[in-house]
C-alpha cells in the first residue's frame, strides 16, 4: 500500500482472531479499509465475512459466548479496547441488516428513534433531519404520505432503505451492510445498488455479499475470505480480472462455494 | 404385497374422530353446566342493593363491601406482582438466559407455579399476619402477588424471547443502550403477548379463595370507613367475594345463601371477560 492510501485508511484491522466459545472463526485478519470507499467481502458460506464485519460494530457481544482479540483502529482509536463508549462507537459505525429490520413503530418514529437517542433536536428540526435522512435513502418520494403507517407496513425493499435511512439519519462516518439485498426482490435490489453509489460520497461502505456481481458492480475494493483467512484484498477490478490466488480464482469463477 | 383394506382404515379414522369430538364435548358440557347454574341461581339476587349496600342481618343488602374488597386486593397484587414479575421476566430473557442462575430462577419460577395457593396463604399468614398481628387486605394482596409472580415472569420471559435477535441487533447497532432496546423496541413488540398475560394472570388470582382464607380473611363491614381510613386495608380483616362465598354458601340463613351464589356469579362473569378480553385482544393483533 502506498503513501497517499494509507492517509485514508478509515478501519485498519491488525492479528483479529474470533471465537465461538473454543471454535476459532477468524484467523489473523490484517486489512485496511480505505475512506469514502465501497469495500466489497465475499467467500463462500462459514468463511467469516460476517463475524468480521460484526466486529467493526461490537455487536457480537450480544452474545456472552462470543470474543475478539487483535485490534481494529478507527481513527487511530482502537475499538476492541474496553474504555470505548459502545454507544458512540455505534453512532458512528452503522449496520444494515441481512433482513430488514424497521422498529415496530411508524415509518417517522423509525428514523426518529435514533435521532433521539443521540441528538437533542427540536420538532420542526426533527422532522427535517428525518426527510433529509429519507431523501438521501432514496425513499422520501415513495412514502411522504405514509408517515404514520408501521414500519412493517412497507414492501421488503422499501423496509431495507427506511433501515438504511434510519442508519444514515445520525450521521455514521462508516455504514456495515450484511447482505442487504439477499432477501429483496431484484428491483428493490437495483434501487439499493444504487443507493450505495450515492451513500459513499459520504460514507464509508463495507458490505458482505454473496453476489459476485454485485460486488463487481458496487465495490472499488475487494477482500476474498476463505476458512476465516483474508486470502486476497485489493481493487475490485484486479480481484475479478487478475487474481493472485489461486483460491480466488476459483471462487470468482465459481469452482466451489 | 398385500393392502389394507381401504373400508378398514376409514371406519377407524371416522372412530377415532367421533371420541376426540365426544370427549371434547365432554369439557364444553362440563362448562356451559356450570355457568348455566352460576347463572340462573345468582342472576335472582342481583339487584340494586346487592352493588350498593352490605349486609349485617344476614337477610337484607348486599356484598358491596367485597366488590370494593375484591377489586382494591386485586388491584393491589397487581401493582406488586406485574412490575416484580415482568422485571424477573427481563432479566431471564435478556441478561440471564443461559447463565446459571437464570437457570435456577426459572427452574424456582416453575415449580412455584404448581404450588398449592393455599400454603401460599400459610407462608403469608406466618410472615404478615403473625408478625403483624391482624389479618388484613394487604397480606391478602401479598398472597396473590406471590401467586401471579411466577406466571409473569415466565410470560415476559417467553414474549420477550420469541421477539427475534435481528431486532435486538438491529437496536444496538443504532448505538441503543440495554434498557432501552428492552423497554422501547422489545416491549413494543411483544406488547400484546405482555398484555395478554398479565390480564391472564389477573384473571386467575382474583378467584383464589385459599391464600385469603389466612390472610384478609372476611368482613362485614366496609373496607375503610369512612373512606379515609385506608390504612385499615393494612390492619384489619378486609371482605372480598371468593371468601364471601365461602362463608355464605356455609350459612343457615337463606338470604346470605342467595348472596353467595350471586358473588359467585359476579366473579365468574370478571374472570370470564377477563380471559375472553385477552384472548381476544391476543388474536386481533397477531392477525
Amino acid at each position: 500500500m502506498n503513501q497517499k492510501q494509507s492517509e485514508n485508511v478509515k478501519i485498519s484491522v491488525r492479528d483479529l482472531n474470533f471465537f465461538y466459545g473454543s471454535h476459532k472463526a477468524l484467523i489473523d485478519n490484517n486489512i485496511d479499509i480505505l475512506k469514502n470507499k465501497v469495500t466489497a467481502v465475499i467467500g463462500p458460506s462459514g468463511c467469516g465475512k460476517s463475524t468480521h464485519l460484526r466486529v467493526y460494530n461490537r455487536i457480537f457481544e450480544l452474545y456472552r459466548d462470543q470474543k475478539a482479540t487483535g485490534t481494529v483502529m478507527l481513527d487511530g482509536e482502537n475499538i476492541l479496547s474496553p474504555e470505548v463508549d459502545i454507544l458512540e462507537l455505534r453512532r458512528k459505525v452503522g449496520m444494515i441488516f441481512q433482513k430488514p429490520t424497521p422498529f415496530p413503530m411508524s415509518v417517522y418514529e423509525n428514523i426518529a428513534y435514533g435521532l433521539r437517542l443521540h441528538y437533542k433536536l427540536s420538532k420542526t428540526e426533527m422532522a427535517e433531519k428525518v426527510e433529509k435522512s429519507l431523501r438521501s435513502a432514496a425513499l422520501w418520494e415513495e412514502i411522504k404520505d405514509k408517515m404514520d403507517k408501521p414500519g412493517m407496513a412497507l414492501s421488503g425493499g422499501q423496509q431495507q432503505r427506511l433501515c438504511i435511512a434510519r442508519a444514515i439519519a445520525v450521521e455514521p462516518e462508516i455504514i456495515l451492510m450484511d447482505e442487504p439485498t439477499s432477501a429483496i426482490d431484484p428491483i428493490g435490489t437495483a434501487k439499493i445498488e444504487e443507493l450505495v453509489g450515492e451513500l459513499e460520497k459520504n460514507f464509508t461502505i463495507v458490505i458482505v455479499t454473496h453476489n459476485m456481481q454485485q460486488a463487481a458492480r458496487i465495490s472499488d475494493y475487494t477482500a476474498f475470505f476463505f476458512e476465516g483467512k483474508i486470502i486476497e484484498y485489493g481493487e475490485t477490478e484486479k480481484i475479478f480480472t487478475k487474481p493472485e490466488n489461486k483460491k480466488t480464482e476459483d471462487y470468482i469463477t465459481g469452482r466451489f462455494g | 404385497m398385500k393392502k389394507r383394506p381401504v373400508l378398514f382404515r376409514r371406519l377407524t379414522d371416522r372412530i377415532v374422530k367421533i371420541i376426540s369430538v365426544l370427549a371434547a364435548l365432554v369439557g364444553i358440557f362440563f362448562l356451559l353446566w356450570i355457568l348455566l347454574e352460576v347463572l340462573f341461581r345468582g342472576a335472582s339476587s342481583f339487584n340494586f342493593q346487592f352493588f350498593t349496600e352490605i349486609s349485617l342481618d344476614g337477610e337484607n343488602g348486599g356484598v358491596a363491601n367485597a366488590i370494593v374488597g375484591t377489586f382494591v386486593i386485586t388491584l393491589t397484587a397487581v401493582f406488586i406482582g406485574v412490575p416484580a414479575g415482568l422485571l424477573g421476566g427481563i432479566f431471564l430473557s435478556e441478561y440471564g438466559r443461559n447463565s446459571r442462575i437464570g437457570n435456577l430462577i426459572r427452574f424456582a419460577s416453575n415449580v412455584m407455579m404448581g404450588m398449592p395457593s393455599i400454603i401460599i396463604g400459610l407462608f403469608v399468614y406466618s410472615v404478615i399476619v403473625y408478625n403483624t398481628g391482624s389479618f388484613s387486605g394487604f397480606s391478602g394482596a401479598v398472597a396473590l402477588a406471590i401467586i401471579m409472580l411466577p406466571v409473569i415472569l415466565r410470560t415476559t420471559e417467553d414474549m420477550l424471547s420469541l421477539v427475534p435477535n435481528s431486532l435486538r441487533e438491529a437496536a444496538l447497532a443504532l448505538g441503543t443502550p440495554r434498557w432501552k432496546v428492552t423497554l422501547h423496541i422489545l416491549f413494543k413488540a411483544a406488547r400484546t403477548g405482555l398484555i395478554t398475560g398479565i390480564l391472564l394472570a389477573t384473571a386467575r388470582v382474583s378467584g383464589e379463595t385459599a391464600p385469603l382464607l389466612f390472610t384478609s380473611l372476611n368482613s362485614f363491614y366496609w373496607p375503610a370507613e369512612p373512606w379515609w381510613h385506608f390504612w385499615s386495608f393494612f390492619t384489619s380483616p378486609t371482605a372480598n367475594l371468593t371468601v364471601t362465598i365461602n362463608d355464605y354458601a356455609m350459612s343457615p340463613y337463606k338470604g346470605l345463601n342467595s348472596m353467595a351464589w350471586g358473588a359467585s356469579l359476579l366473579i365468574t362473569a370478571c374472570v370470564l371477560v377477563l380471559n375472553v378480553f385477552a384472548r381476544y385482544h391476543f388474536r386481533e393483533k397477531t392477525k
